[in-house]
């Protein structure tokens, strides 16, 4: 019974994971200017991480496999959000500016702004 | 279901490929190189290869993408345009493509257990392992030593790489030339990069041993091991300056780890002739022949760790120093 319960939440978690995933894609692809798409893609870094990596570790029961996923979780937890702190920095430095506007870098290239 | 993942990874691998061709900002295409080595580790552990997966992740996806953009700083950011003699580089292509294509027709079939990879000296390798040398990962005992001589000559490709690379760009810049550099390129003030690359770097090389010295027991092995240990040298290099990276590792470690490697696979070859045995014949390093091999291939896996490790922070250095030279 509880085996069942506990299958059941973590394929809840790895299903909500992948729509985070999912998401941070579409958000990637769609936003309309850099600080949007990376702030969407940053999704990807941090909830789905979470979602998916306490799913698979509820999947593994208690073993060595579950400290693993929790040191690779981890992992994934410092450097993702440094990486996106890091792209949006070099994009501020390289004089890309946040724009609170609809103007998309496209449109930004096209007028020559 | 894993030949899904398998196909899926293939097609990623054929379309970043065409992006590297398409694509004229190199920036773009070394980030792009850097995928496509990703995407191959990826398919090397899909095929169970764990010890070329970690290779390709270490060196393919880490430290060549490094190295590649310390070469982009030298030169510039966009590829130069291209005249004519489009036609006849993609005929020779079409032609060669179709040619590879017609040749997998009599490829056997994917695992096939006929096989003649699979037929001829693997399975001696993997009935002799355990007797002769009696370590689980029989990579590791085909590597250091059924084919040591092999892997001796790997050893000895990464030291003259290393030795060319610091001929030509070998030019030691004055102290003067350093300060500057640090102040345009070192990553001291930015707060978060710093905490979190501190955080990290003991890591880095902590498991960097870990895939040295458990080579016999799972995938990994010296050339993994130089490659992780490196990457958190390069890391440090990053995050507080290349001075500082040499202050704390100096360029004569770096020449004595690459000399001191290499002599320590060929010396431990001499010592095994000198015993009474043939050129990196192990068995007599020790009264129990099973120790004498397993003691042997601890030896030259650390000297492969030590030449690959010195190698590629000597090509990293060299490469840094000039791109601060004004």
């Amino acid at each position: 019974m509880i085996d069942i319960a506990v299958d059941i939440l973590s394929w809840i978690l790895l299903t909500l994971g992948g729509v985070c995933v999912l998401i941070g894609g579409v958000g990637g692809l769609r936003l309309p200017n850099f600080y949007t798409r990376i702030h969407a893609a940053s999704l990807t870094d941090t909830m789905a991480t979470i979602l998916i990596f306490v799913g698979m570790m509820l999947q593994s029961g208690f073993s060595l496999v579950t400290m693993k996923l929790f040191a690779i979780m981890l992992f994934l937890l410092l450097t993702g959000p440094t990486a996106t702190y890091a792209l949006a920095n070099a994009a501020l430095l390289s004089g890309l500016k946040p724009d609170a506007g609809t103007v998309t870098d496209e449109n930004k290239e096209r007028t020559g702004e | 279901m894993i030949i899904i993942f398998a196909l899926f990874l293939l097609s990623l691998l054929v379309i970043t490929a065409l992006a590297i061709v398409r694509t004229e900002n190199l920036f773009v295409a070394v980030m792009l190189t850097s995928i496509f080595s990703l995407l191959m580790a990826a398919n090397f552990f899909i095929l169970d290869a764990a010890d070329v997966a970690l290779t390709e992740a270490a060196v393919g996806a880490g430290i060549t993408t490094v190295i590649f953009l310390g070469a982009l700083a030298l030169t510039g950011e966009r590829e130069k345009p291209s005249s004519g003699g489009h036609s006849v580089a993609l005929g020779t292509v079409g032609v060669l493509g179709l040619l590879i294509i017609y040749a997998t027709f009599d490829k056997p079939r994917l695992g096939d257990p006929d096989a003649p990879v699979h037929q001829h000296v693997a399975p001696w390798y993997l009935e002799k392992t355990p007797e002769y040398i009696d370590i689980p990962n029989v990579v590791t005992a085909i590597l250091g030593s059924f084919r040591g001589y092999d892997t001796l000559g790997e050893v000895f490709v990464v030291f003259a790489a290393c030795i060319g690379v610091l001929f030509i760009l070998g030019v030691r810049p004055s102290r003067q030339a350093y300060d500057r550099h640090d102040e345009r390129f070192g990553l001291r003030h930015h707060l978060i990069p710093q905490v979190v690359g501190r955080l990290l770097i003991p890591f880095i090389v902590l498991f960097g041993l870990y895939v040295q010295f458990h080579g016999e027991y799972g995938p990994g092995g010296g050339f993994q091991a130089g490659a992780i240990v490196a990457t958190g040298v390069i890391l440090y290099a990053l995050l507080e300056g290349e001075a500082e990276a040499l202050r704390a590792v100096p360029r004569s470690v770096l020449l004595g780890l690459v000399v001191g490697g290499a002599l320590l696979y060929g010396v431990v070859g001499v010592v095994c002739m000198l015993m009474g045995g043939a050129f990196l014949d192990y068995s007599v390093l020790s009264s129990n022949p099973v120790f004498g091999q397993q003691l042997g291939i601890l030896i030259i896996e650390a000297g492969v760790g030590m030449a690959v490790c010195g190698a590629l922070l000597s090509i990293f250095h060299a490469f840094a120093a000039r791109g601060s030279i004004p």
